[in-house]
């Protein structure tokens, strides 16, 4: 567990400062209206999501509809199965609590580092998953519990450090062109995400940026394609 | 929205929300080989998957008025070329974000 650690702690970082803004910034704007500080941490326990979070604040203080709610948060969420594909050969290896886990905590962020990090042989997946989810989460809660008992906290001017988190998506995304031989999927992934955006706008493009990407993943291999019309 | 219903509202959008990141899994158990296809695609999907998680995060930029994505898009070349030079992501992403915060505080 301490080599996983030693492994897992610094990867973590850039999210450490990117969640504890966010969750600074949730738990400031979830008790501005008059959530409960309680339900707002019970939030980021519980659901763990950013986007998810922002938008139930909404549905909160509108009047009570559970079934629209719960299709709001499916829609919102649905990203999360497309993460669940491409974590399956790598979760599918994990084993016991952790591994649920690991799973439950699947975020963005830490979506985005895992698929990014190679773990050495010498360091225990199952604790290296285990760590950096919950590592992240705890950045997550923490930085709520502070948005929820302070009204300010302004040592000195961070506007704009919510960038941290498309930094951290550029950065990424460049190492993986660089270390790739092949870059059909990196393109076909930027493309079809900028061609929904234009077409169906930023609050719906998700859904089928996801169907476009991995349809035309599939064509794109003839092999696979064939298997499948087996 | 009562107290109660509150509760029960995020409840529901817990469930939602577990409900998308385990249904996979569910599908796809370890001890089942999961088809040639899924494998493809966990393969090939973590570059467009990251694509399309940078796309999101870009998702509300505003182009239409000044200052037109400059900070974004001046901070997002300053990244590209760090990494490309040193490989670090860690140092790629402070300097990018600090970059963009001195752009939106100090110049735009």
């Amino acid at each position: 567990m301490k080599q996983a650690l030693k492994e897992a702690f610094p990867l973590t970082l850039p999210i450490m400062a990117g969640y504890v803004f966010l969750g600074i910034s949730f738990g400031l704007l979830a008790t501005s209206q008059s959530i409960s500080a309680l339900l707002t941490v019970i939030m980021s326990l519980f659901i763990y999501s950013g986007a998810t979070q922002f938008t139930a604040v909404n549905l909160l203080i509108a009047s009570f509809d559970p079934i629209g709610s719960f299709l709001l948060a499916v829609m919102v969420s649905a990203r999360h199965i497309f993460y669940g594909i491409t974590m399956l050969p790598i979760y599918s290896q994990l084993s016991g609590w952790k591994k649920n886990y690991a799973i439950f905590a699947l975020t963005d962020e830490t979506f985005s580092l895992n698929v990014a990090t190679a773990v050495p042989k010498n360091v225990n997946k199952n604790w290296f998953y285990f760590l950096t989810s919950f590592l992240n989460q705890s950045y997550w809660v923490i930085g709520t519990m502070i948005g929820v008992f302070l009204e300010k906290i302004i040592v000195f001017n961070i506007e704009g450090i919510e960038f941290i988190l498309v930094a951290m998506f550029v950065a990424i995304f460049t190492e993986q062109w660089l270390s790739a031989e092949d870059h059909k999927p990196a393109l076909l992934g930027l493309g079809g995400s900028l061609l929904m955006l234009v077409v169906f706008g930023s609050t719906h493009f998700m859904i089928p940026a996801m169907l476009f990407i991995i349809i035309s993943l599939l064509i794109i291999e003839p092999k696979i394609r064939g298997e499948e019309s087996v | 929205m009562s107290d109660t219903q509150q509760w029960l509202t995020v409840l529901l959008i817990g469930i939602a929300t577990i409900l998308t990141r385990f249904i996979i899994f569910w599908i796809f158990p370890p001890t089942k080989r999961p088809p040639a296809f899924i494998e493809y695609l966990g393969k090939v999907l973590p570059a467009a998957a990251i694509a399309l998680i940078l796309v999101y995060s870009l998702k509300d930029i505003d182009l239409t008025s000044f200052p037109f994505a400059l900070p974004e898009a001046i901070s997002i070349l300053a990244i590209v070329l760090i990494q490309k030079w040193r490989r670090n992501t860690l140092l790629s992403v402070v300097s990018g974000t600090i970059t963009y915060m001195f752009l939106i505080q100090a110049v735009f």
